[in-house]
């Protein structure tokens, strides 16, 4: 066992986890915020970026394409807040609109452009491929301290733990103003706060996390971790520390939880085949949240 | 006759005023809902923005403090911009403006006003704690520090949004109707704190709605109803006549009758 | 060709989507409008994605029965059923918890959408669901539709219509004046039951022309894209079923054309297009009108409040307004008035005296709402108004 789950199920499991994390913590400020649906905009125009970055040089390859996916985020959240504003438009009909005519635009393209050849489809975009993250340098346990067998990990591993990290990093600076400008803009506002820098600075985030994670897990998962794992954890506090640290924790346990039901489940069920883990994370995080709100000691209103 | 440009002597007062706001006109895409208005705070004392629904009362405060922009209009706090001078201004926002459901304490709360001393790092040492627990025991409210804010009364979550202003340190208070949907103890609390500061030597503005207390609770009254409609000491600027002015046939008639 | 497929000459099955997805487009389009007067336009986006699990388990409790896993009526049973669930869910979750109403669709969104594609993955192990195509539903597709399936979906999308037409009083009241709707014995709560209902039955409908991501769109766009153009519901509404019908009919018109061009973008975009010629040109909210006014607005405000410091002798003291001043020849370089600009002064006194005394008199108190700074008192009043105010008027220069 030790050989097949190092090199087979450790690193997806690892790569899930971090993707989860790095989603649930800018989702914890989306919630609050009101703005949880901005995780499933963002996840759907990652399709057209990537498409476009993929015309634009012809080649699939990581950079390009999450920086076209960055890009699409970023135009996304720019639009909506623009027709939010300057079309008076209610926040989610404003997402509903962009949203959806990005990604019919990047379908669109996909079926115009002769992609056939290449691995891009709008499938690959939805579920991701965190099956196949495998370590094959590694021989057992052992490896993880082997140098040599640790550069050979899949480098979806390192970008998604760069980018979990830099996150982190800044929520944990910029905690104050994030929540003060969460909780009453106005008060914000009065002490020079630039809360509508702030605002976007929460979404950007949420792009990054969003962006980084889709290559590796899919779009499903990330529009879970964005919602579920915060939205259960606000179930069982009511303070925001405690919240954020809930929610990694339910991340965490919808990510791992998730990766061994898909793998291992039907196996146990006497099935041969595995299911998509990806959807599997995201059932098994819905799941959880389920249970928070039938059980969770701050689940009504006060 | 004569077109001077000279400065008139109101202006003269804008250099030392904690509030001066020149021609200010704001607009939400329509019609202007505050016109062409002219305010001049005095120092060390308390007063009432007054006008009828929709008289552009919090929206005079919310421009005054940056949050809403204006079409025109100057806004200087003792004679330098007011974003230069935010660290000397506290704002109460109005409480219908907030999310209470907000996972946070009565005790985070009060820090919140202490941001600038604590900025993005700094760690929440126990004199800033204390500090925040003084600021409710001024407001009542010490036993309640560890509350989440959504299982306070109305009443109650103003005090706290009196004491994170408290916890300012300011010397100019902005009020959005504090007494609004707050039992009589809290109003008489809240008064008491207000009227503490100002012999303190800070002053006090806050748009203010029941007619009948202005003469109690407030030494000056800027009556407003898009423009300005009278500014002073209460016994000059809050008169029949004024009222009559700022609300025209929507007040109440038994009111005027009794100031009469 | 474009011709062709807009004027139905590609061959029947072509022509019955085409009229079966215009109206869709419609019924899609007007049920989006009272779902937007609502703001409840999100809630379809969670009760399209949970149509997956439905669609995916029908198709296997169909083979498993020994039947034909693709037969569409029993795919739109089974993913009606889902997304009922799903939305029962949203409404619980939002009355019982804490949690808000965005966070609840994403929850359910995304939840029962990671759901159905699990059971997709099993789907696609089956022998029978190798060629399943439900893959299809993800994002639509007419082509090498069964003469049966564009039956059901014209006449799907016909019905829904219909229902629509039927329900448009009660549902017009609701969107217009909730409380008003409640006094005429409308149940508010029923109505938005069925309200959800239909958006359920388009979402159905539409799954196999425009596929479940997409299908959102036209319940939102075509709705936000007819707001801009009037601020009565009825007209939104209608407008919103027009835009929604245009859409529909010319974007399978249009993929009919080619292989290349899938439906639902095709659909998509076409009420993006609406939507963005609404947003720039729309008379009253549109941007272009938004900015004119706008412009035009600063100008009054800074000229009238210009002239307001001339008259009192005091100091201009926005450089804007010192600018627009002279712009308009109302002062010289050295910021003494013009003769126009002397006139005009005079004038603007006048009206503020005026208004000043209409606010003190008793009897025309009342009008002084009207005065926002910039109406002119002489298209408030009538002349003999005004002439009995000019008698209370203070004499010249005391103002």
């Amino acid at each position: 066992m030790g050989f097949e789950f190092v090199a087979l199920s450790l690193p997806p499991m690892v790569i899930g986890t971090l993707a989860a994390i790095a989603c649930a913590l800018p989702g914890n400020f989306l919630l609050l915020r009101r703005q949880s649906l901005i995780g499933d905009a963002i996840s759907h125009v990652v399709l057209p970026g990537i498409v476009v970055a993929f015309l634009l040089t012809g080649v699939i390859s990581t950079l390009p394409m999450m920086l076209g996916a960055a890009g699409a985020a970023l135009v996304a959240v720019l639009a909506i807040e623009a027709i939010r504003r300057f079309g008076r438009v209610e926040p989610g009909a404003a997402m509903g609109v962009v949203f959806t005519a990005m990604f019919a635009g990047g379908v669109l393209l996909l079926e115009q452009s002769d992609t056939s050849s290449v691995h891009l489809d709008v499938e690959h975009a939805l579920y991701g491929n965190l099956e196949s993250l495998i370590w094959l340098d590694a021989v057992g346990w052992a490896s993880l301290v082997d140098p040599s067998a640790l550069s050979l990990l899949p480098p979806e591993l390192f970008r998604m733990a760069g980018v979990t990290v830099l996150v982190a990093a800044v929520v944990a600076l910029f905690w104050r103003p994030f929540v003060l400008a969460t909780f009453d803009e106005g008060f914000a506002r009065s002490l020079g706060l630039p809360t509508g820098l702030i605002g976007l600075a929460i979404a950007t985030l949420a792009a990054l996390a969003a962006v980084a994670a889709f290559d590796a897990v899919g779009s499903i998962i990330v529009i879970a971790m964005f919602i579920c794992p915060p939205a259960a954890a606000r179930m069982m506090t009511d303070r925001l520390g405690a919240q954020v640290a809930w929610s990694l924790g339910f991340a965490t346990l919808s990510a791992v939880l998730g990766y061994v039901m898909a793998g291992y489940g039907p196996l146990w069920l006497g099935r041969t085949d595995a299911v998509s883990a990806a959807g599997m994370i995201a059932t098994v995080s819905g799941a959880v949240l389920l249970l928070a709100t039938l059980l969770g000691p701050h689940r009504k209103h006060p | 006759m004569s077109m001077r440009l000279a400065r008139p002597g109101t202006s003269d007062k804008a250099e030392t005023s904690p509030l001066a706001v020149r021609g200010l006109t704001v607009s939400y895409g329509g019609d202007p809902v505050v016109f062409s208005v002219d305010m001049t705070v005095a120092p060390g004392q308390m007063t009432a923005i007054v006008g009828p629904n929709g008289a552009g009362k919090s929206t005079l405060l919310k421009a005054c403090l940056g949050i809403v922009k204006p079409l025109a209009g100057r806004i200087t706090a003792w004679g330098k911009p007011v974003a230069r001078q935010s660290s000397r201004i506290a704002y109460v926002p109005q409480r219908t403006s907030i999310d209470w459901d907000f996972p946070v304490t009565v005790i985070d709360v009060v820090l919140m006003g202490m941001y600038r001393d604590l900025g993005l790092l700094r760690r929440v040492r126990p004199q800033h704690r204390e500090a925040a627990m003084a600021c409710l025991d001024r407001v009542g409210m010490r036993d309640f520090a560890d509350r989440q804010i959504g299982q306070l009364s109305g009443g109650q979550q103003q005090r706290v949004f009196l004491a994170r202003a408290l916890a300012q340190q300011a010397d100019l208070f902005l009020l959005d109707e504090p007494f609004a949907g707050v039992d009589a103890a809290t109003e008489s609390a809240i008064i008491a704190v207000l009227k503490a500061l100002r012999d303190e030597g800070r002053t006090i503005v806050a748009v203010h709605h029941d007619l009948s207390t202005v003469e109690a609770y407030f030494d000056r009254v800027f009556l407003i109803n898009r423009r300005r409609i009278a500014e002073g000491p209460v016994s000059t600027a809050f008169t029949t006549d004024t009222l009559h002015e700022a609300y025209g046939g929507r007040l109440s008639d038994g009111f005027t009758a009794r100031r009469a | 060709m474009i011709w062709q497929a807009l004027t139905l000459q590609l061959g029947y099955n072509a022509a019955l989507v085409a009229l079966g997805s215009a109206a869709l487009g419609i019924a899609a389009g007007a049920v989006g409008g009272f779902l937007y007067l609502r703001k409840r336009s999100l809630v379809s986006d969670a009760i399209s994605h949970a149509t997956l699990p439905g669609l995916a388990l029908a198709f296997m409790v169909m083979v498993a029965l020994g039947g034909e896993g693709r037969f569409l009526p029993g795919l739109m049973l089974g993913s009606a059923l889902s997304a009922g669930i799903g939305l029962w869910l949203v409404g619980r979750m939002t009355a019982r918890t804490r949690l808000p109403q965005d966070a609840a669709i994403g929850a359910i969104l995304s939840t029962f959408f990671g759901a159905g594609i699990v059971l997709l993955t099993i789907v696609q192990t089956m022998q029978a669901g190798r060629q399943a195509g439900l893959e299809g539903f993800l994002l639509g597709s007419t082509a090498g539709m069964l003469r049966a399936d564009a039956l059901i979906i014209a006449a799907g999308g016909a019905a829904v219509l219909a229902a629509v037409l039927a329900l448009r009083r009660p549902l017009l009241m609701v969107a217009f004046d909730e409380g008003y709707a409640q006094v005429n014995g409308i149940g508010v709560a029923r109505m938005d039951a069925a309200l959800m209902a239909l958006v359920l039955a388009v979402t159905v409908v539409g799954l196999k022309i425009v596929g479940l991501i997409l299908i959102v769109a036209l319940l939102i766009i075509p709705a936000v894209a007819a707001r801009f153009w009037s601020e009565r519901a009825l007209h939104v509404v209608m407008l919103s079923g027009l835009f929604g019908g245009l859409a529909g009919y010319g974007g399978a018109a249009l993929s009919a054309t080619a292989p290349a061009l899938p439906t639902g973008p095709i659909v998509v975009l076409l009420g993006f297009a609406l939507f963005a010629v609404s947003l720039l040109v729309a008379p009253s909210r549109g941007l272009l009108a938004a900015a004119l006014r706008h412009r035009r607005l600063q100008s009054r405000v800074h000229l009238r409040q210009g002239l307001l410091a001339l008259s009192r002798g005091e100091p201009v003291y926005e450089a804007m307004t010192r600018r627009m001043l002279r712009r308009a020849g109302l002062t010289r370089p050295d910021g003494q008035p013009t003769e126009a600009g002397r006139a005009e002064t005079a004038r603007i006194r006048l009206d503020e005296a005026r208004w000043q005394a209409l606010r003190r008199s008793d009897t025309l108190t009342d009008l002084s709402s009207r005065d926002d700074g910039l109406t002119l008192i002489d298209s408030v009043l009538t002349a003999d108004q005004l002439a009995a105010l000019d008698t209370t008027l203070a004499p010249r220069g005391a103002t």
